[in-house]
């Protein structure tokens, strides 16, 4: 009994209604991982071209919208599936509440999402000329092969506020002090590149050595800038109560620290070693397994970071 | 009008008694709650003090959860209330991460979000909210703040030297329209207790076990408008 347990000056709850656990919970850590490297790949991809030939990666073409394409539809279908109401989900679109990140969000990656499925079927459909010769679509986006590089900046543009909107959700959820933090803009941004990087590297063997070095950069300069700001608000926080009470979740030991310090080892550390090594000796596989871990620790670390603040009382 | 509503914690006796009004006068399914009154027991003995504290929505002038509501279910009405629409909410669960004050569920009949609304298809009418009738000791007041006439103007005015009258974490920036009268720290801030999970001196303090209808996986809520609950057995 309490009476025991707790010290006496204390205010203990003795009479209370059951209160809500997880709300949010693995199905949308999904949502935000996928959409991580739905938006990377395209960020990423812009900066490779930035730095490189084209006709040195002629694949990134087509593999940059396919991959965004596919990770976006599994984020557009965790975002669906978490609603209690999914047939619903059209009412974002009819009856639209602009001071809504949500809103603003639903309606931002929608588009994004049409652009990069034009840009994925005019470069699929170029890059390999004899698919679907006589199909109707197939001739349409040949016919349009220009479109691709008109709509390319417009898309790279968009992915930043695509990227970014999460964390203005979370902003928005002012029941939950630790993403109150402006630090959650910037940690969005380097999962992006995080994502992004790694998804890349998979398809880079037929790239040329310095493009896998750049890919390894990329992913080592975001794995540490994003653990250093793991690092500071786990340690320092931000001094707000809530905020301090909800790290103690992570803290005090239990699952959520044994998670969180996982992630931060497989997902921060490890890939930021192994990338530094493949920058100074030219190791595919060892890239590889950088960004197989960065992938997973990008996972778990964002489930931690959605699911401690959940655990508080609110009342 | 400006409607408001101030709880006299000294008059509270937690008999629990709008909390059944509450959960009679708009169907209020089990394992969910508009109102509830929390016990808390503070103190050494034999100079211990348990104290009760109804908690409800605070129909906050800057409502977190008007704000983040993507479809606009919930809404203000033009005498302040924060008002929902169960027929257009989408079932995200914004509107319950933005909520400071957990005041806001998930329909296990519906699947869409709730709250208190002040009862206000009865306020409509011309009547008290139902917890207000039922209050045996008049703890609850509920009227009119623009209206400097109204009993809850003149119970605040007298009140509110010494920091006599309080809401709950006023630090959210929400401009809550819920007040309270004899609280302290102990009472409204649940930082400032415990709440251990287990078997209590009455009740078992735990955590729902599930967001909304229980077994309402993600099939389920793609196979809702085609399978009645008549069919499934009714609840």
């Amino acid at each position: 009994m309490v009476e025991h347990s707790v010290a006496a000056t204390q205010a203990v709850v003795t009479l209370d209604v059951a209160l809500p656990g997880i709300i949010w919970g693995w199905i949308i850590t999904v949502n935000m991982w996928a959409k991580s490297i739905g938006t990377g790949v395209v960020l990423v991809g812009a900066y490779l071209l930035y730095r490189h030939k084209k006709e040195d990666m002629p694949s990134l073409r087509w593999i940059v919208p396919t991959v965004s394409f596919v990770a976006l539809n599994i984020f557009l279908l965790f975002t669906l599936i978490d609603l209690h109401q999914p047939y619903r989900m059209i009412n974002i679109f009819l009856h639209p509440h602009w001071t809504s990140a949500i809103t603003v969000g639903a309606w931002m990656a929608s588009l994004f999402t049409g652009l990069i499925t034009v840009m994925m079927l005019i470069g699929v459909m170029d890059a390999f000329p004899d698919f679907r010769r006589h199909c109707a679509i197939g001739k349409v986006a040949r016919a349009n092969s220009s479109l691709y590089e008109k709509v390319f900046p417009f898309v790279v543009f968009l992915a930043i506020p695509v990227t970014l909107y999460t964390a203005i959700i979370m902003a928005e959820s002012s029941a939950r002090e630790l993403w109150q933090a402006p630090t959650e803009m910037m940690q969005m941004m380097l999962a992006a590149f995080m994502a992004g990087a790694s998804a890349l590297i998979f398809f880079s063997d037929s790239w040329s050595a310095s493009i896998r070095r750049d890919l390894a950069f990329v992913l080592a300069i975001s794995v540490a800038a994003s653990f250093g700001m793991y690092m500071g608000e786990y340690f320092f926080s931000f001094k707000a109560a809530e905020a301090e009470a909800t790290l103690e979740f992570v803290h005090s030991g239990g699952e959520y620290f044994g998670q969180f310090w996982t992630a931060m080892t497989i997902g921060y550390i490890l890939p930021f070693l192994l990338s530094i090594s493949v920058i100074k000796k030219e190791n595919t596989t060892i890239l590889k397994v950088a960004a197989i871990a960065a992938l997973i620790g990008l996972y778990m670390a964002k489930d931690v970071w959605l699911k401690i603040p959940q655990l508080l009382p609110l009342s | 009008m400006k409607l408001g509503f101030l709880v006299d914690l000294n008059l509270c006796m937690g008999c629990k008694g709008c909390e059944i009004a509450c959960k009679v006068e708009n169907e209020v399914p089990l394992s969910s709650w508009r109102l509830r009154v929390k016990y808390l027991d503070v103190g050494t003995f034999p100079t211990t003090t348990r104290n009760f504290t109804p908690l409800r929505c605070n129909h906050c002038e800057n409502a977190p959860c008007e704000r983040i509501c993507p479809v606009s279910a919930l809404h203000y009405l033009d005498n302040g209330i924060v008002n929902i629409d169960n027929e257009r909410c989408i079932g995200c669960a914004g509107c319950m991460m933005a909520c400071p004050y957990g005041a806001i569920y998930m329909d296990p009949e519906t699947n869409t979000a709730d709250k208190c609304t002040y009862c206000a298809h009865r306020v409509e009418g011309g009547m008290m909210p139902a917890c207000v009738t039922a209050c045996p000791v008049e703890a609850n007041i509920f009227g009119d703040l623009d209206d400097p006439k109204s009993h809850i103007s003149d119970y605040i005015a007298h009140h509110q030297n010494n920091g006599g009258v309080q809401v709950r974490k006023p630090e959210k920036g929400t401009e809550p329209k819920h007040f309270y009268v004899g609280g302290g720290n102990q009472t409204l801030n649940p930082l400032a207790h415990q709440r251990i999970e287990g078997y209590s001196l009455f009740n078992n303090i735990t955590h729902l076990k599930h967001v909304g209808e229980p077994n309402h996986g993600i099939i389920d809520r793609f196979m809702a408008p085609f399978t009645s609950h008549d069919e499934e057995g009714g609840h």
